[in-house]
């Protein structure tokens, strides 16, 4: 299994954090602490762009439940990126697709926000 | 007509295979529960599924483990077992009817429910094979469900012991559910995990399971504009069905 890679990339009030490497239930103290850095300087709009996406599980996809609900009650807008074919009909298939808004890749998710 | 495959983009070509694809269910629009004998009701096929972003209630987390200390069993001959023998461990008063493929991907199961603490009688509802690895298993649940959830069991080992663990991430689908569940629901759902992991525990070798509860309030707020759920109810469907059950008996016998 490899680790969860989350690194943060700030523009303005839209942060983007990217995801690499494997999502399991183990990612969530890197994935929480991004987004929270990414709130704490400012971020009203986060972009998860998963182009190093390699492997998650149900315990990654249950992580994004809990990061879109937090989301929601902040106020943030949440947009996803680089999603693999794969990754997108899991999305589909958890129903998640309607709750995050979704690009394909982070150049049109930024633009979706500055819209 | 000649039917012809469709040659995939080149892109798609070249995409390497997931590692996780083989784990995760095929998406379906629609569920079916055609695979499964022995329930009475088929409440299922035809829905979608609903995770807790498509529920009413308030966002609940529950996390119950049990180490299983004297067990020599691993992660995954914990997980094999109890995907085989999922049934069997469900406390007395609930029936879970398992797909004859068994719990794999893509899967449906049925189930009959109490829908609330002494209830005499049963929901029929229930699940679908969301996820299944050799150390983990999750389901969620179906439109007209009581919750809109998703559950993990999974195994881990913690020093030298195997850790069985049930992770639940649940809201009630309507506002009839949610007010049966604050009237005693959320307690008794929490105890039907407690108990099945107790029987977990004693069936993998250890001698006397002992069950930590995590519960945790993820999100206080109701979704209102999910209170359009109830036209699926499995609740309101069960008592309405069990209310008119004079009249088809008199109905039946003239």
């Amino acid at each position: 299994m490899n680790a969860t890679s989350v690194a943060l990339d700030r523009s303005g009030v839209v942060a983007t954090l990217r995801i690499a490497g494997d999502v399991t239930s183990a990612s969530e103290p890197d994935l929480m602490a991004g987004y929270a850095r990414a709130i704490d300087d400012g971020a009203r709009a986060i972009i998860l762009d998963f182009s190093g996406l390699e492997y998650m599980n149900s315990g990654g996809i249950g992580l994004l439940v809990t990061l879109l609900v937090r989301a929601q009650r902040g106020g943030i807008r949440l947009l996803a990126s680089g999603l693999s074919d794969h990754y997108r009909e899991i999305l589909a298939l958890t129903r998640l697709d309607e709750a995050i808004e979704i690009h394909p890749d982070e150049r049109a998710a930024v633009a979706a926000v500055e819209v | 007509m000649t039917l012809t495959e469709k040659t995939p983009p080149k892109a798609a070509q070249e995409a390497p295979p997931s590692r996780d694809g083989a784990h995760w269910a095929k998406p379906v629009d629609r569920l079916s529960a055609e695979g499964v004998r022995g329930a009475t009701v088929d409440s299922v096929t035809g829905k979608r599924v609903a995770g807790p972003l498509q529920g009413f209630g308030q966002l609940w987390q529950k996390t119950l483990r049990v180490p299983l200390e004297g067990s020599s069993m691993s992660p995954q001959e914990v997980i094999a077992i109890w995907k085989e023998q999922f049934a069997t461990f469900w406390p007395k008063g609930n029936q879970f009817y398992a797909p004859l493929a068994g719990i794999v991907p893509g899967e449906v199961a049925l189930l009959d429910a109490s829908p609330m603490p002494g209830s005499p009688i049963k929901m029929s509802t229930g699940v679908l094979v969301l996820y299944a690895d050799d150390e983990s298993f999750t389901f969620m649940t179906p439109e007209g469900h009581a919750l809109s959830a998703w559950i993990t069991f999974s195994a881990y080992r913690e020093g030298d012991v195997t850790v069985a663990q049930v992770q639940a991430l649940e809201r009630t689908s309507d506002p009839i559910d949610e007010m049966i569940h604050m009237l005693g629901a959320n307690r008794m759902v929490t105890e039907i995990w407690r108990k099945t992991l107790t029987n977990v525990g004693r069936a993998m070798g250890a001698p006397d399971p002992v069950v930590v509860v995590e519960v945790v309030c993820i999100d206080k707020r109701r979704q209102w504009r999910h209170a359009g759920n109830i036209r699926n109810s499995a609740t309101l469907r069960t008592m309405r069905h069990t209310l008119t059950a004079p009249v088809r008996w008199i109905a039946g016998r003239s």
